[in-house]
Protein backbone atom coordinates (compact mmCIF):
# COMPACT_ATOMS: atom_id res chain seq x y z
CA UNK A 1 0.00 0.00 0.00
CA UNK A 2 1.24 3.52 -0.83
CA UNK A 3 1.11 5.89 2.13
CA UNK A 4 2.42 9.35 2.91
CA UNK A 5 4.01 9.21 6.37
CA UNK A 6 5.21 12.52 7.85
CA UNK A 7 5.41 13.90 4.33
CA UNK A 8 7.44 11.01 2.91
CA UNK A 9 6.13 8.38 0.48
CA UNK A 10 6.23 4.82 1.82
CA UNK A 11 5.29 1.49 0.27
CA UNK A 12 4.28 -0.59 3.29
CA UNK A 13 2.58 -3.94 3.85
CA UNK A 14 0.35 -2.82 6.73
CA UNK A 15 -3.42 -2.97 7.03
CA UNK A 16 -3.86 -1.00 10.23
CA UNK A 17 -2.25 2.05 11.80
CA UNK A 18 -0.76 -0.10 14.57
CA UNK A 19 0.83 -2.39 11.96
CA UNK A 20 2.25 0.64 10.15
CA UNK A 21 3.91 1.93 13.33
CA UNK A 22 5.43 -1.48 13.96
CA UNK A 23 6.58 -1.84 10.34
CA UNK A 24 8.33 1.55 10.47
CA UNK A 25 9.84 0.73 13.87
CA UNK A 26 7.96 3.38 15.84
CA UNK A 27 7.52 2.72 19.52
CA UNK A 28 6.59 4.58 22.71
CA UNK A 29 3.65 5.99 24.65
CA UNK A 30 4.53 9.54 23.69
CA UNK A 31 3.52 9.34 20.03
CA UNK A 32 0.37 10.94 18.64
CA UNK A 33 -1.10 9.87 15.33
CA UNK A 34 -3.40 11.46 12.78
CA UNK A 35 -4.74 10.07 9.51
CA UNK A 36 -5.89 12.50 6.84
CA UNK A 37 -5.77 15.38 9.32
CA UNK A 38 -7.85 13.74 12.05
CA UNK A 39 -6.54 12.39 15.35
CA UNK A 40 -6.55 8.62 15.73
CA UNK A 41 -6.44 7.77 19.43
CA UNK A 42 -3.80 5.37 20.62
CA UNK A 43 -6.50 2.93 21.71
CA UNK A 44 -7.96 2.85 18.19
CA UNK A 45 -4.76 2.26 16.21
CA UNK A 46 -5.10 -1.52 16.16
CA UNK A 47 -8.57 -1.37 14.52
CA UNK A 48 -7.94 1.67 12.33
CA UNK A 49 -7.71 0.34 8.76
CA UNK A 50 -5.56 2.26 6.32
CA UNK A 51 -6.36 2.93 2.69
CA UNK A 52 -4.11 3.53 -0.28
CA UNK A 53 -2.99 7.16 -0.39
CA UNK A 54 -3.69 7.93 3.28
CA UNK A 55 -1.69 10.76 4.80
CA UNK A 56 -0.34 9.82 8.21
CA UNK A 57 1.23 12.16 10.75
CA UNK A 58 3.26 10.71 13.62
CA UNK A 59 4.18 13.38 16.16
CA UNK A 60 6.13 13.39 19.39
CA UNK A 61 7.05 15.93 22.10
CA UNK A 62 9.40 18.66 20.99
CA UNK A 63 10.72 21.95 22.32
CA UNK A 64 8.24 24.81 22.05
CA UNK A 65 7.67 28.43 23.02
CA UNK B 1 0.88 32.67 44.44
CA UNK B 2 -0.98 32.77 41.11
CA UNK B 3 -4.34 31.00 41.02
CA UNK B 4 -5.16 29.68 37.57
CA UNK B 5 -8.05 27.27 36.95
CA UNK B 6 -7.94 26.00 40.50
CA UNK B 7 -4.19 25.47 40.34
CA UNK B 8 -1.87 27.45 42.61
CA UNK B 9 1.22 28.42 40.66
CA UNK B 10 4.18 29.64 42.75
CA UNK B 11 5.52 31.73 39.86
CA UNK B 12 3.96 34.20 37.44
CA UNK B 13 6.53 33.39 34.79
CA UNK B 14 5.75 30.80 32.13
CA UNK B 15 8.77 29.64 30.16
CA UNK B 16 9.26 28.18 26.69
CA UNK B 17 11.59 25.23 26.13
CA UNK B 18 12.91 25.97 22.62
CA UNK B 19 16.25 27.25 21.31
CA UNK B 20 18.45 26.55 24.36
CA UNK B 21 22.09 25.69 23.70
CA UNK B 22 21.65 22.26 25.32
CA UNK B 23 19.09 20.18 27.25
CA UNK B 24 21.15 20.66 30.44
CA UNK B 25 21.04 24.46 30.09
CA UNK B 26 17.28 24.28 29.46
CA UNK B 27 16.82 22.30 32.67
CA UNK B 28 19.01 24.70 34.68
CA UNK B 29 17.24 27.75 33.22
CA UNK B 30 13.83 26.35 34.15
CA UNK B 31 15.01 25.82 37.73
CA UNK B 32 16.69 29.24 37.96
CA UNK B 33 13.59 31.03 36.67
CA UNK B 34 11.38 29.50 39.35
CA UNK B 35 8.70 28.87 36.72
CA UNK B 36 5.96 26.38 37.38
CA UNK B 37 4.67 26.10 33.77
CA UNK B 38 6.70 25.28 30.67
CA UNK B 39 5.47 25.27 27.10
CA UNK B 40 6.14 22.38 24.74
CA UNK B 41 5.20 21.41 21.21
CA UNK B 42 4.63 18.46 18.91
CA UNK B 43 6.62 17.81 15.78
CA UNK B 44 7.04 15.03 13.24
CA UNK B 45 8.91 12.13 14.82
CA UNK B 46 11.55 10.88 12.41
CA UNK B 47 13.55 8.62 14.73
CA UNK B 48 10.98 5.96 15.50
CA UNK B 49 10.02 7.64 18.76
CA UNK B 50 13.49 8.05 20.22
CA UNK B 51 13.83 11.81 19.62
CA UNK B 52 10.58 12.66 21.40
CA UNK B 53 11.31 10.25 24.22
CA UNK B 54 14.53 12.01 25.23
CA UNK B 55 12.93 15.42 25.36
CA UNK B 56 9.80 14.16 27.09
CA UNK B 57 11.86 12.47 29.84
CA UNK B 58 13.76 15.70 30.43
CA UNK B 59 10.55 17.74 30.70
CA UNK B 60 8.83 15.29 33.03
CA UNK B 61 11.85 15.34 35.33
CA UNK B 62 11.45 19.11 35.76
CA UNK B 63 8.19 18.54 37.65
CA UNK B 64 6.47 21.65 36.24
CA UNK B 65 3.04 21.86 34.66
CA UNK B 66 2.99 21.45 30.89
CA UNK B 67 1.35 23.88 28.50
CA UNK B 68 1.45 22.37 24.99
CA UNK B 69 1.17 24.75 22.05
CA UNK B 70 -0.12 24.60 18.50
CA UNK B 71 2.83 26.63 17.18
CA UNK B 72 3.19 26.76 13.44
CA UNK B 73 -0.46 26.02 12.71
CA UNK B 74 -1.96 28.26 10.04
CA UNK B 75 -5.49 26.89 9.85
CA UNK B 76 -8.30 26.09 12.27
CA UNK B 77 -8.21 22.43 11.28
CA UNK B 78 -4.45 22.12 11.85
CA UNK B 79 -4.68 23.83 15.23
CA UNK B 80 -7.64 21.74 16.41
CA UNK B 81 -6.08 18.44 15.37
CA UNK B 82 -2.72 19.41 16.91
CA UNK B 83 -4.46 20.35 20.16
CA UNK B 84 -6.20 16.98 20.29
CA UNK B 85 -2.92 15.17 19.60
CA UNK B 86 -1.22 17.21 22.34
CA UNK B 87 -3.94 16.33 24.83
CA UNK B 88 -3.35 12.66 24.18
CA UNK B 89 0.44 12.81 24.44
CA UNK B 90 0.84 15.27 27.31
CA UNK B 91 -2.21 14.21 29.32
CA UNK B 92 -3.45 17.78 29.87
CA UNK B 93 -6.41 19.70 28.50
CA UNK B 94 -4.43 22.96 28.71
CA UNK B 95 -3.51 24.25 25.27
CA UNK B 96 -1.72 27.38 24.13
CA UNK B 97 -3.69 28.04 20.97
CA UNK B 98 -1.78 29.61 18.10
CA UNK B 99 -3.28 30.12 14.67
CA UNK B 100 -0.70 32.10 12.74
CA UNK B 101 -1.99 34.57 10.17
CA UNK B 102 1.09 36.34 8.87
CA UNK B 103 4.49 34.85 8.18
CA UNK B 104 6.48 38.07 8.68
CA UNK B 105 5.01 39.21 11.96
CA UNK B 106 3.77 35.80 13.18
CA UNK B 107 0.69 37.63 14.30
CA UNK B 108 -2.34 35.51 15.01
CA UNK B 109 -5.14 35.00 12.51
CA UNK B 110 -7.67 36.25 15.02
CA UNK B 111 -10.67 35.05 12.99
CA UNK B 112 -9.33 31.50 12.86
CA UNK B 113 -8.27 31.81 16.48
CA UNK B 114 -11.79 32.56 17.69
CA UNK B 115 -13.21 29.70 15.61
CA UNK B 116 -10.62 27.20 16.86
CA UNK B 117 -11.06 28.43 20.45
CA UNK B 118 -14.82 27.80 20.25
CA UNK B 119 -14.33 24.24 18.94
CA UNK B 120 -11.71 23.39 21.57
CA UNK B 121 -13.58 24.97 24.51
CA UNK B 122 -16.68 22.96 23.56
CA UNK B 123 -14.49 19.87 23.51
CA UNK B 124 -13.37 20.45 27.10
CA UNK B 125 -10.03 22.14 26.52
CA UNK B 126 -8.70 24.95 28.70
CA UNK B 127 -7.65 27.31 25.94
CA UNK B 128 -4.84 29.85 26.38
CA UNK B 129 -5.26 31.91 23.20
CA UNK B 130 -2.21 33.69 21.78
CA UNK B 131 -3.90 36.86 20.57
CA UNK B 132 -3.30 40.53 19.80
CA UNK B 133 -4.14 43.40 22.14
CA UNK B 134 -7.43 44.03 20.27
CA UNK B 135 -10.32 44.42 22.72
CA UNK B 136 -13.02 43.22 20.35
CA UNK B 137 -11.13 40.04 19.56
CA UNK B 138 -10.63 39.56 23.29
CA UNK B 139 -14.40 39.83 23.81
CA UNK B 140 -15.00 37.22 21.10
CA UNK B 141 -12.49 34.85 22.67
CA UNK B 142 -14.22 35.14 26.03
CA UNK B 143 -17.59 34.52 24.34
CA UNK B 144 -16.06 31.45 22.71
CA UNK B 145 -15.32 30.05 26.15
CA UNK B 146 -11.76 31.19 26.93
CA UNK B 147 -11.15 32.03 30.58
CA UNK B 148 -7.69 33.52 30.08
CA UNK B 149 -6.19 35.76 27.40
CA UNK B 150 -2.61 35.91 26.17
CA UNK B 151 -1.99 39.10 24.19
CA UNK B 152 1.33 39.70 22.49
CA UNK B 153 3.24 42.85 23.38
CA UNK B 154 5.40 42.68 20.22
CA UNK B 155 6.06 40.06 17.51
CA UNK B 156 7.30 36.64 18.66
CA UNK B 157 11.06 36.57 19.17
CA UNK B 158 11.45 40.30 18.40
CA UNK B 159 12.65 41.30 21.90
CA UNK B 160 11.05 44.71 21.33
CA UNK B 161 9.16 44.75 24.61
CA UNK B 162 5.76 46.42 24.99
CA UNK B 163 5.25 48.55 21.87
CA UNK B 164 1.74 49.67 22.75
CA UNK B 165 1.46 50.37 26.44
CA UNK B 166 -1.87 52.13 25.97
CA UNK B 167 -3.44 49.02 24.42
CA UNK B 168 -2.15 46.80 27.22
CA UNK B 169 -3.38 49.22 29.87
CA UNK B 170 -6.73 49.39 28.16
CA UNK B 171 -6.96 45.60 28.06
CA UNK B 172 -6.25 45.37 31.78
CA UNK B 173 -8.90 48.02 32.43
CA UNK B 174 -11.56 46.32 30.29
CA UNK B 175 -11.05 42.84 31.72
CA UNK B 176 -10.30 43.35 35.41
CA UNK B 177 -11.29 39.79 36.35
CA UNK B 178 -9.82 37.82 33.44
CA UNK B 179 -6.32 36.40 33.91
CA UNK B 180 -4.13 38.20 31.37
CA UNK B 181 -0.74 36.81 30.38
CA UNK B 182 1.58 38.75 28.10
CA UNK B 183 2.88 36.24 25.59
CA UNK B 184 5.54 37.10 23.02
CA UNK B 185 7.81 40.02 22.32
CA UNK B 186 9.55 40.47 25.67
CA UNK B 187 13.29 41.03 25.37
CA UNK B 188 14.51 42.18 28.76
CA UNK B 189 13.61 41.73 32.40
CA UNK B 190 12.60 45.41 32.53
CA UNK B 191 9.99 44.68 29.83
CA UNK B 192 8.54 41.94 32.00
CA UNK B 193 8.56 44.22 35.03
CA UNK B 194 6.77 46.91 33.01
CA UNK B 195 3.86 44.70 31.97
CA UNK B 196 3.60 43.23 35.46
CA UNK B 197 3.45 46.78 36.87
CA UNK B 198 0.50 47.39 34.51
CA UNK B 199 -1.31 44.63 36.38
CA UNK B 200 -0.88 41.71 34.02
CA UNK B 201 -1.17 38.43 35.85
CA UNK B 202 1.81 36.69 34.30
CA UNK B 203 4.21 36.63 31.36
CA UNK B 204 5.19 33.88 28.94
CA UNK B 205 8.55 34.11 27.23
CA UNK B 206 11.15 31.93 25.56
CA UNK B 207 13.64 33.53 23.17
CA UNK B 208 14.80 36.28 25.55
CA UNK B 209 16.05 33.62 27.95
CA UNK B 210 17.06 30.84 25.56
CA UNK B 211 19.14 33.09 23.29
CA UNK B 212 20.81 35.13 26.01
CA UNK B 213 24.57 34.73 26.40
CA UNK B 214 23.85 33.07 29.75
CA UNK B 215 20.33 31.60 29.65
CA UNK B 216 20.45 30.46 33.27
CA UNK B 217 21.40 33.92 34.55
CA UNK B 218 18.77 35.53 32.34
CA UNK B 219 16.11 33.09 33.53
CA UNK B 220 16.89 34.08 37.12
CA UNK B 221 16.79 37.78 36.18
CA UNK B 222 13.38 37.41 34.53
CA UNK B 223 12.08 35.53 37.56
CA UNK B 224 13.08 38.42 39.81
CA UNK B 225 11.70 41.07 37.44
CA UNK B 226 8.32 39.36 37.26
CA UNK B 227 8.17 39.17 41.04
CA UNK B 228 9.28 42.79 41.43
CA UNK B 229 6.74 44.03 38.89
CA UNK B 230 3.91 42.16 40.57
CA UNK B 231 4.82 43.37 44.02
CA UNK B 232 5.06 46.94 42.74
CA UNK B 233 1.60 46.66 41.18
CA UNK B 234 0.15 45.25 44.41
CA UNK B 235 1.83 47.95 46.48
CA UNK B 236 0.28 50.93 44.68
CA UNK B 237 2.67 53.03 42.62
CA UNK B 238 2.88 56.81 42.53
CA UNK B 239 1.41 58.54 39.52
CA UNK B 240 3.93 60.68 37.61
CA UNK B 241 3.79 64.43 38.28
CA UNK B 242 4.94 67.36 36.18
CA UNK B 243 6.42 69.31 39.10
CA UNK B 244 9.02 68.53 41.68
CA UNK B 245 7.85 67.63 45.15
CA UNK B 246 10.50 67.72 47.87
CA UNK B 247 10.99 64.43 49.59
CA UNK B 248 12.72 65.91 52.63
CA UNK B 249 10.36 67.75 55.02
CA UNK B 250 10.61 71.52 54.64
CA UNK B 251 9.22 72.32 58.09
CA UNK B 252 11.97 73.06 60.63
CA UNK B 253 14.49 73.92 57.95
CA UNK B 254 17.34 76.14 59.22
CA UNK B 255 17.54 79.67 57.88
CA UNK B 256 21.04 81.05 57.36
CA UNK B 257 20.36 84.39 55.78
Amino acid sequence: MKLLVNGEAHEVAANTLAELLAALDYEGDWLATAVNSDLVHKANRAEFRLSDGDRIEILSPMQGG
Amino acid sequence: MFELFGTSLPSRLLLGTAQYPSPAILADAVKASGTSVVTVSLRREMAGGRAGEKFWSLIRALGTRILPNTAGCHSVKEAVTTAKMAREVFGTSWIKLEVIGNQDTLQPDVFGLVEAARILCEDGFTVFPYTTDDLVVAERLLEAGCKVLMPWCAPIGSALGPVNIMALRSMRGHFPDVPLIVDAGLGRPSHAATVMELGFDAVLLNTAVARAADPVGMARAFGKAVEAGREAYSSGMLEPRDVAVPSTPTIGRAVFS
